[in-house]
Order: C-alpha cells, then sequence, then structure tokens
C-alpha cells in the first residue's frame, strides 16, 4: 500500500483556553474523496486551517506523500500540492477569468512581459479538462456562484494540486450546480486527485464520499467506509485504491448523527423554574427574501425559554434581525400580545419591548472604546435621561447595579468595554437590553467564546430572567446548551422551522432536524 | 489621567514651546501681537470644532474651505445690500448648513464615502463661485468691519466667541445625548445601530452642524477686513484637520476631545511666530508643522498597534 497523500497524527491546536483540536488523527489516499462532518464548532474549519498552513498546529505530525512536514505556510502548501475552494471563491471579480488563472499560476516577476496569448490558452485547457463551458475572457464578476468555483478547482488543477480541500462547496447551488460540481469532483478522483469534502448535507457524503471522518468538540469521533451502491456502480471500475478498504457494516444517515452529537453532558444547566404562561409574541408566516428567511411561524410564551437551533446559515440569525427590525420582513405577521405589529426599525422593536444582543459582541454587541456605564445606558437616553442634561450620577448608579446583579467583573463602571473579558462584555450587552426593561428577549449565540464559568453564570441569569416573565428566544449552535435550556426547541433550516421539539428532546432528534434527515421532525 | 494621556501630552508640548519662548523670546508675549493672533485663528477654531465632530464620526469632510469662501461672498453681498448685520450672520450660518446638509445627504443617505463627495463639492462651489463671481473682491460698507467696533473691541468679541463655542461643543459633547451618540457611531455603526441609535441620522447631523459653523466662522472672517477676498478659505481643510489629528482625535473614529483640537491648533499656530521670535527662517514653518502631524499620527499609530496587541 503506497503512503497517503496526507497524513495527520495527533494534531493538537488551542486559542487561548479554547481547545479546538485534541489531538485529530486523519489520512487521504489518493484518488478518493474524504468528506469530514461534524457539528459547527466540532473542529472542521481549524483542522482546514492548519492543513492549508492558515494556522500553526501545537503538536502532532503532518506527513505529505509519506514525508514528515515540519511546517506549513500558504507559501507552502501551493507549493506542495494542497489547495482549498471555500465557499465564497476568492478570485478577483474585475479579472477575466484567464487572468485570475494566470495570476494564481504564473510566478512571473513583477516587472516581466505577460503572454497574453498562453494566458488564454493554459486557461482554455484547464477549464476544458473539467468540462467547465466557461470563455477565458468572461469576467469573474459576471460568473455564476458555481461557474466561480470551477474556475478555482482549475487554478487548483493547473497549480498541479493533489489534495483539493472544498469547504461546503454546493451550500449556494441549486441541484443542477451540484450535479455538474459532482461530475467533476468525480473527475478529478478518477486522476488521482485526494479531495477532503466538507458538507452539512448528509445526503452528499452518500452520492460523492469513500470514506467520512466525524469530528466532535475536537477530536476525531472515528472514521467509517461510506458504502453506497449508487457510487459503487458509477466508479468502481476505475478506482482501484478504494477497494482496498472493505467495508463490513452499512453506514446509514442515522449513525452519521449519533457519531456527531452522541457526547456526554459535561456540563449541569440549572432547573427550569418557570411556568410559560400567555403568548406574548406569535409570528405567521413572516418571510423576508435578503435574509433568505421563508413562512416562519411559531409562538413564544412569557417564562420560555424557546431553544433555536439549527446549522450556520440555517436562518436564525436573520429571523431575529427581522423581529428587531434589522432587516423587516417582506411579508408574514406580527403579534405582540395578540395585536399585530409593524417593525420597521430597532427604533420599533424597542419601543415594543423587544431586545436582541447580537452575536459577535466584539464587533456589534459592546462599544469598546466607550465606558462600560455608557455601554448600558446606550439604548435607554430617552428614559434615564428625560432633561436636556446626561445624568452621570443616574448612569453610574444603573451601572452599579447591573454590575451587581450579572456580575460583571470589572475595577468599575469607568472601565472601558475592551478591558473586560469575553463573559463580562457579554454580561454588558446583555445588561443594555435589560435596561430597556423588554417582554421578549432575543439572545444570539449568549456563550460563543465564553469560558466555562462565565457560561454558567450567564445561564443563571437566562433562567432568572424567563423567572421573571420575560419571553427568551435563544439562538445557539451549542447543542448542549439548547437541550439543557430550553422549554421547547425551534430547529431551523433552510430559513424556515423544520420542526418543533419539546425540551425534552434528545440530541438526536435536533441533530437529524437540522441536517434534514428524512422522517425526522414531525 | 492616563486616559487623557494623549491630549496632555499635546499641552504639554505646547507648555514647552511657551516656555521657551518666554526665556529665549519674550518679546513674543506682547499684547497686541498675541491678540491679533488669537484673532486671526478664531475662525479656524470654530471650524476646527465642527471638524472635530466630524472625525469622530469617522467621516471627514475636505469641502470647509470652499463652503467657507461661498458663505464669505455671500455674506459679503448681502452685506452691501443693506441688511442688518445680525440678519446677514444668520444667513451665512444657514447657507453654510445647507451646504452641509447636502453633502449629509449624500453621505448618510445614500452611504456615499465622505471623502468624495466632499472632495466633489469641494471642487464644486469653489469653482462655481469662481466662474459666478469672476474673483471679484466685495466691498464690504461701512459698519460692517469689526462689527462696527473699535479694532480691539471687534479682536475680543472674535475671540470671545470662539472660545465661547469651544467651551459649549465641549460641555454638550459630553453632557448631551448625540455627543455620545457621535461618538458611538464613529465607534462602531452598526453596534450603535443595533443599540437604537440612527447612524444615518447621527453623521447627517454632524455635516449640517458643520457647515453652520464654517458660515459662522466665514463671518468672523469677513468683519476682520473691509473687503471679502472669493479666495478665502484656501487650504482650510488642511490646517484644521491637521489641528483635529494633532490634537488626539483618532482619524478611524470614536475617540477625542475638543480640549485636545484647541490645544492642537494652538500648538499648530504658535510654530510661526515662535520661529520669528526665535529668529529662525520663516521657510521652517511647513516643515515643522508637518514634522508634528507626522509625529501626533505615528504616536497614534504606535498606540492603537500596542492596543490591539
Amino acid at each position: 500500500m503506497t503512503a497517503p497523500l496526507l497524513q495527520l497524527s495527533s494534531v493538537t491546536k488551542s486559542f487561548g483556553a479554547v481547545r479546538a483540536l485534541k489531538g485529530v488523527s486523519f489520512d487521504l489516499q489518493a484518488g478518493e474523496v474524504h468528506a469530514l462532518l461534524g457539528e459547527n464548532g466540532a473542529g472542521k474549519s481549524t483542522l482546514i486551517k492548519i492543513i492549508t498552513g492558515a494556522h500553526q498546529p501545537d503538536g502532532g505530525e503532518i506527513a505529505i506523500n509519506g514525508a514528515r512536514v515540519e511546517k506549513l505556510s500558504p507559501a507552502s502548501t501551493h507549493k506542495l500540492g494542497i489547495a482549498c475552494i471555500y465557499q465564497q471563491p476568492a478570485l478577483f471579480p474585475d479579472l477575466t477569468v484567464a487572468e485570475n488563472i494566470g495570476l494564481r499560476l504564473e510566478r512571473a516577476k513583477n516587472f516581466s512581459r505577460v503572454n497574453w496569448n498562453s494566458r488564454r490558452e493554459q486557461a482554455q485547457k484547464l477549464l476544458q479538462r473539467i468540462g467547465a463551458e466557461i470563455s477565458p475572457e468572461a469576467e469573474v464578476r459576471s460568473l455564476s456562484m458555481p461557474e466561480q468555483q470551477l474556475v478555482e478547482i482549475a487554478c487548483a488543477l493547473g497549480a498541479g494540486a493533489r489534495i483539493v480541500i472544498m469547504d461546503e462547496p454546493t451550500a449556494s447551488l441549486t441541484q443542477k450546480e451540484t450535479h455538474l460540481l459532482f461530475a467533476v469532483v468525480r473527475e478529478l478522483r478518477k486522476s488521482g486527485v485526494g479531495v477532503i469534502y466538507i458538507s452539512h448535507r448528509l445526503e452528499e457524503i452518500f452520492q460523492l464520499a469513500d470514506r467520512v471522518t466525524v469530528l466532535r468538540d475536537g477530536e476525531s469521533v472515528g472514521t467509517r467506509i461510506v458504502k453506497s451502491l449508487n457510487r459503487l456502480t458509477v466508479e468502481s471500475s476505475s478506482d482501484s485504491t478504494i477497494q482496498q478498504f472493505n467495508d463490513s457494516t452499512t453506514l446509514t444517515e442515522s449513525d452519521l448523527i449519533k457519531m456527531m452529537v452522541g457526547r456526554e453532558v459535561s456540563q449541569i444547566y440549572p432547573p427550569s423554574e418557570s411556568a410559560p404562561s400567555e403568548i406574548v409574541l406569535a409570528l405567521k408566516n413572516l418571510s423576508c427574501a435578503a435574509g433568505g428567511v421563508k413562512k416562519v411561524s411559531l409562538e413564544i410564551r412569557a417564562g420560555e425559554i424557546l431553544g433555536m437551533a439549527g446549522l450556520v446559515g440555517a436562518g436564525r440569525t436573520e429571523l431575529a434581525r427581522i423581529l428587531f427590525g434589522i432587516t423587516p420582513a417582506d411579508s408574514g405577521e406580527i403579534f405582540l400580545n395578540g395585536a399585530q405589529i409593524k417593525i420597521h426599525s430597532p427604533q420599533d422593536a424597542v419601543a415594543n419591548g423587544i431586545a436582541y444582543v447580537p452575536e459577535d459582541r466584539r464587533r456589534h454587541g459592546v462599544i469598546l472604546e466607550l465606558p462600560i456605564a455608557q455601554n448600558m445606558t446606550m439604548a435607554i437616553h430617552k428614559r434615564i435621561f428625560p432633561g436636556t442634561w446626561l445624568r452621570f450620577g443616574a448612569e453610574k448608579q444603573l451601572a452599579l447595579e447591573f454590575i451587581r446583579d450579572l456580575g460583571v467583573k470589572t475595577s468599575g463602571p469607568d472601565a472601558p468595554g475592551n478591558s473586560l473579558s469575553g463573559g463580562n462584555q457579554q454580561k454588558v450587552s446583555l445588561a443594555r437590553w435589560l435596561a430597556t426593561k423588554p417582554k421578549i428577549l432575543i439572545l444570539d449565540e449568549p456563550t460563543q467564546g465564553v469560558d466555562v464559568g462565565a457560561k454558567s453564570e450567564i445561564h443563571k441569569i437566562i433562567r432568572a430572567l424567563a423567572k421573571d416573565g420575560l419571553a427568551v428566544l435563544m439562538i445557539s449552535s451549542d447543542l448542549p446548551e439548547i437541550l439543557g435550556m430550553s422549554d421547547r426547541i425551534a430547529v431551523m433550516r433552510g430559513g424556515t422551522i423544520a420542526a418543533m421539539l419539546p425540551g425534552k428532546s434528545d440530541a438526536h432528534e435536533v441533530m437529524a432536524a437540522a441536517l434534514g434527515q428524512k422522517g425526522a421532525g414531525e | 489621567m492616563k486616559k487623557y494621556f494623549r491630549e496632555l501630552s499635546v499641552a504639554f508640548a505646547l507648555a514647552i514651546l511657551l516656555l521657551a519662548l518666554a526665556v529665549f523670546a519674550p518679546s513674543f508675549y506682547q499684547p497686541q501681537p498675541l491678540l491679533s493672533l488669537a484673532t486671526h485663528e478664531a475662525p479656524t477654531l470654530v471650524v476646527a470644532c465642527g471638524m472635530a465632530l466630524v472625525i469622530i464620526c469617522r467621516q471627514i469632510d475636505i469641502s470647509v474651505g470652499s463652503m467657507f469662501a461661498v458663505c464669505s461672498v455671500c455674506a459679503g453681498l448681502l452685506a452691501t445690500m443693506h441688511w442688518p448685520l445680525a440678519l446677514v450672520i444668520t444667513a451665512s450660518v444657514f447657507i453654510g448648513a445647507m451646504m452641509g446638509a447636502f453633502n449629509g445627504a449624500l453621505i448618510a443617505g445614500l452611504g456615499l464615502p465622505s471623502i468624495v463627495v466632499t472632495l466633489a463639492t469641494m471642487v464644486t462651489w469653489r469653482e462655481g463661485l469662481r466662474w459666478l463671481r469672476q474673483g471679484e473682491f466685495v466691498n464690504l460698507p461701512d459698519g460692517t468691519q469689526w462689527f462696527g467696533l473699535s479694532q480691539t473691541g471687534g479682536q475680543w468679541t472674535l475671540v470671545i466667541v470662539a472660545l465661547a463655542i469651544l467651551i459649549s461643543l465641549a460641555l454638550a459633547m459630553k453632557k448631551l445625548s448625540i455627543g455620545r451618540f457621535v461618538y458611538a457611531v464613529g465607534s462602531d455603526a452598526e453596534a450603535a445601530r443595533l443599540a437604537g441609535i440612527r447612524p444615518r441620522l447621527t453623521t447627517f447631523f454632524v455635516f449640517v452642524f458643520i457647515g453652520a459653523l464654517v458660515g459662522l466662522a466665514a463671518m468672523m472672517n469677513a468683519v476682520q477686513s473691509p473687503q471679502v477676498d472669493p479666495q478665502s478659505g484656501t487650504g482650510l481643510e488642511l490646517k484644521v484637520i491637521a489641528a483635529v489629528v494633532v490634537g488626539g482625535v483618532a482619524i478611524s473614529g470614536g475617540r477625542g476631545n475638543l480640549w485636545g483640537v484647541f490645544a492642537g491648533l494652538l500648538l499648530l499656530a504658535c510654530v510661526s511666530p515662535a520661529l520669528t521670535h526665535l529668529h529662525v527662517e520663516a521657510y521652517w514653518e511647513k516643515a515643522i508643522q508637518g514634522a508634528i502631524i507626522l509625529l501626533a499620527v505615528v504616536a497614534d499609530g504606535l498606540r492603537s498597534r500596542k492596543q490591539r496587541n
């Protein structure tokens, strides 16, 4: 047996206190499509970034074609024949296809002459090789998303790539375009290229992949051989390498989901003490084309925590942005306490008692240059400062109360936002919105990137808020958090509610609905 | 203390310069030339206050010089039509505010980059004025110069008006909601929007405001001479932006205050007379001012690098 194209052995990587990879081993053979599967945050992106040289591993070994590689950098991976095709192609939109390919492949000096004819010919040849009908003269801007991906693949081939990584290539493609792309991937495999294929769509993995590795919490749960009749009938004759793997069991979608979610509950969640009462907010067929949200209907009761699960890109944040008036809905109805309301701007939302603690608090939650106290009163200027002048005394009072109630660890209300840790910034962001005395609180990834201690404090705060009668809509990609905190769970997929599950559901059900497994979520 | 380190270091540099002058060139400290210097800088200070707001809001307005010229000429023409002086001043402020509103509408309304919009209006106003007036000076009627006061009285009035505007704006930025919103929008417009602030309205407001201040400053300049020069205000934008940057306002928005701008303006303004009194050749003036600006920018750059790490 020949040495694998790529071999990772017990690779580890930490970002501060977060251990993104805890010793992952992975290998890729020539002429195989190896799928990589895992929840949001399981460590897929980190693994890819290590392979492409964007991140340096803390430990472990990497070997390419059996030879150990000491240090990978984006420049050296290029030479080693590793290419990555991202969901959003990284091409220059104002240049032509031939220019883009030329820029990527030509190792010319800054002032050497460009040979336009050979550039065009080279581009033509590469595009033909993958069966793409794209003119080398076309401006990249005018190409569709899949055409741009094909150009990326042509670049990769032209660079002599032996290892091609595809990161959710089909996320924005139609079915027809997906088929075209699959045909190209099969061509690549036939020519001996190894493809690492990342996708959340299980059916694609069964259509395309030879093997699949499942990551969970930065660890490899296992690698399985995908047995697909469909694929074997089409491809079996040409793939000699694949025949070496013998599969004993038949892998099913259900098996994969089990591998993705089957973790022990390592954290204790505060018990629910609230009794959901009357319906506060009801949505009927809410849609927004710009945000990709389609016909969402749901209800939230006072004192209830409605968990919102789903994969990244399922439309959860977009729904929150509709409710907060950032991207208002095109159609559908919103009812607050039974009365229909319109929300066109964040001001409307605040006036109606809706508060939104956004994800990515470093960018949008806390204004880092401003002191904590100013951040906390940002949304309530009209109420706390009824006169002309700001009242620093009242502001300080309010800030001190929130610092005490939420347990913000800081030197005082005058400390700037950027002096705080992530968890404490999140508390400040939360305080700003609690200060508006909302009836409905939308939390978007409330504990993302927060250390364990602060996380459990935030969970306690959320529980206490629900007990006080607040309706909480909690968007989270952290499945145990959804399961541990929610009274009910709404699972979104493809911009709409795929399933409504009780709070006591198990991880398998939620993940099946989020991935769109047939028969799930009814 | 640490929070205002940047402003204090400018004030410190200014103090050193003034001290050096006191020791080596006490002739600098004569009441009348100092008052003339202050009078000369008063309109610049008013515009610099407006520019500070614009830059804190993460925008820039390079059309101030042209707006200044348009306001000056319009005000001069109205004065020759024997409008009462108070009305002429009001009109000048109004015309400035309208031009500012035009900039603001394009920048905040259409989301265009402020540097391009104000570059276009800078050229348009200036060349439009040249075309309409053919470079003709406007002779002001009697009783307009120095507001009809004595020269010293007029000079003191201008200095006091400029200081009053500085103080009230510095207070407003600290004590009014709008002041805080300007900082918030300049720091992170999206975060401000999510907090229920209207970033576009805030941006529009600062452009209208700087326009109005330019209108006032144009009047403050026009009354200093018997004629209105249609070329007045040329290069004003550079002078003002330099003062704001030296004064510690971050060009990336969200940081700085008007006291720093005041110190920055004084520092740059004192270079020229200081050279004269220290018997250094006046050719060095621009080079030294340039070096001060460079120093300020480098200091800010180093500091933000340190903060990031």
